[in-house]
């Protein structure tokens, strides 16, 4: 994808400069133009078919842009993916593998690398550095079959910060998790960042389990990517023009907020959504550098 | 073939010594060896049926290499080769489709009869192409065996863990720069190999037996990858051999035999794991 021609400061992780994202000739989202600061804890959020794992293939650089630039921990997306660790969302419901658990963590380590290389001792230090981390260290043994889905989604954040990455991307980790196991990854990615330092980014499309450890998020509304730290984007007229239904905010007496939405819907409310070709119509930002994709 | 008596063969000892029976057991070696490896990498991929379809194209060119005078292996392992080539580009999920596959199963299947009609000797050959004929294998079929063997396991030495690793973990592996596409094709490429090096054996319709049954069996005994191949290969290994051996005694066809192994193995595992699971 493009040069880099802006310069960027060294805190930023992954910079949007303009970038647009079309399947055939349907725009996903346009204009996203923001930063990520390193050291963040990100959601992506969105209803569904916005393209938020769209956005997360963009930064890796799967996902061509069709406009603009993405710059990934100081490169163009794709460029840095050695040091990204990436938990897909089809993670624990598609696999039926007969791996153990030590030998999935150990694939994030070594799985790239052509050639005969016997496993090191370093390695499989490694390897169980990172399942203690996330808890699994009594699960080494176990086939990823015999795991729950809990078990299986930090087998897979273990796999993904085996090999020491600076930015960890999720997408949908807390999906078909019970409550308990939800807890169990969030309070993982919570140390993660305060301890490691590691930015963290997320695609969810419930936000309430993470709004305890979450810096910033990107709304995909109207389809442009917005970013917002966490005390902007909790706006409940703006969660509820997000997601369709109505949603309210509520600040608990120990400070946590939760996004609640309301118990049932009023018939007479209608949601406004609007398909992201349909928007672009007549939602158009001002940029200094105005550069219109061709759509 | 008349005589349809189901007697022991008192002298099966002196058969085993003939110089068909010392070919059947070579071959047996190498095949068991190439299938022990890959079956593991097919199921890891869910692609067992592709695997299984791959033979089903090879046949077609098997019976029309025979009607055009040329060796059924070539044959087999040309249209085995461009199935898999053009399974492969379409990417690891298009050998997950059931329908697809099942469909090109069926009309290479009928294409390969069309074929073995036009001739009287491909007509001839048909049945040892859908059910093997290990006793017919030659001294030069086992060298372009073992052949395939060494070049088998060289390439695998070279891209074990990156096909491991797309195989268990597609979308991880592509992200962490794992060329997929061209893992993709290498995986089918090589299957293509063992399917011809495996139709000689057990013939195109037995061949799953052969080539996924143990590595299934293997995987239920063992969780190591490298340790469920070398299970799978000698379970492969024993099924062939007992097959010829048991072959000798009593005059059943050695397909059948080495697929009741091979079956009984599996069921066993099966068996064994359920139990240890109560």
């Amino acid at each position: 994808m493009g040069g880099d021609t802006t310069t960027h400061s060294e805190h930023e992780c992954i910079v949007f400069d303009n970038a647009a994202v079309k399947r055939g000739d349907r725009i996903i989202w346009h204009h996203g133009s923001f930063t990520i600061p390193y050291g963040s804890v990100t959601a992506i959020v969105g209803t569904n078919g916005t393209g938020k794992t769209t956005m997360m293939r963009a930064e890796l650089g799967l996902q061509p842009l069709a406009d603009g630039t993405l710059t990934v921990l100081g490169k163009p997306a794709g460029t840095m993916n050695r040091q990204i660790g990436y938990v897909p969302q089809s993670y624990t419901s598609d696999i039926d593998s007969n791996l153990t658990a030590e030998q999935s963590v150990l694939l994030g380590l070594t799985g790239t690398r052509f050639g005969i290389h016997p496993v090191t001792k370093a390695q499989r230090a490694k390897t169980h550095e990172a399942m203690a981390f996330v808890g699994i260290a009594d699960k080494a043994e176990y086939r990823l079959s015999q795991l729950s889905g809990g078990l299986r989604q930090r087998v897979a954040i273990a796999q993904a910060l085996v090999a020491d990455p600076k930015l960890l991307m999720l997408d949908e980790p807390l999906a078909n998790l019970d409550l308990a196991s939800q807890r169990a990854v969030v309070h993982v990615l919570a140390r993660l960042n305060k301890e490691l330092g590691m930015t963290i980014q997320v695609v969810a499309h419930d936000l309430n389990m993470l709004l305890p450890i979450l810096t910033g998020a990107v709304y995909l509304l109207d389809g442009h990517p917005h970013y917002a730290a966490m005390n902007d984007v909790l706006d409940s007229s703006l969660l509820t023009h997000l997601y369709g239904t109505k949603v309210q905010v509520v600040t608990t007496p120990q400070g946590d907020m939760f996004v609640t939405p309301t118990p049932d819907e009023a018939d007479d409310v209608i949601p406004d959504t609007h398909d992201p070709r349909e928007v672009a119509r007549f939602h158009r930002h001002e940029y200094h550098h105005d550069t219109n994709p061709g759509a | 073939m008349n005589d349809v008596t189901f007697s022991f063969d008192p002298d099966w000892l002196s058969t085993l010594t003939l110089p068909f029976m010392t070919n059947a057991f070579l071959a047996g070696l190498c095949i068991a060896l190439a299938a022990g490896v890959m079956g593991y990498f097919t199921i890891a991929r869910h692609s067992t049926f592709a695997a299984h379809a791959l033979a089903h194209i090879g046949l077609p060119g098997a019976t029309g290499a025979v009607l055009l005078g040329l060796p059924v292996s070539l044959g087999m392992g040309v249209f085995a080769l461009g199935g898999a080539l053009v399974i492969g580009a379409l990417g690891k999920r298009a050998t997950q489709r059931e329908i697809a596959t099942g469909t090109v199963l069926a009309f290479a299947t009928g294409l390969g009869l069309f074929f073995a009609r036009l001739s009287s000797s491909a007509s001839q050959q048909m049945q040892s192409i859908l059910f093997g004929s290990i006793l017919t294998i030659t001294t030069d079929q086992i060298i372009g065996f073992a052949i395939f063997d060494v070049l088998l396991l060289a390439v695998l030495a070279v891209i074990y863990r990156p096909l491991l690793f797309s195989s268990v973990d597609e979308q991880v592996a592509q992200a962490k720069g794992v060329p997929i596409g061209m893992m993709n094709v290498a995986f089918m490429a090589i299957m293509a190999g063992v399917i011809t090096i495996a139709v000689p054996a057990v013939g195109t319709l037995l061949i799953f037996a052969l080539v996924i049954t143990p590595a299934a069996a293997a995987n239920t005994l063992v969780t190591s990858p490298l340790k469920a191949m070398i299970v799978a290969g000698i379970l492969c290994l024993v099924s062939i051999w007992g097959g010829l051996v048991l072959s000798a005694m009593f005059p059943a066809p050695p397909s059948f035999i080495i697929v009741t192994l091979s079956t009984l193995f599996w069921a066993a595992a099966k068996g064994v794991d359920s139990l240890k699971h109560r």
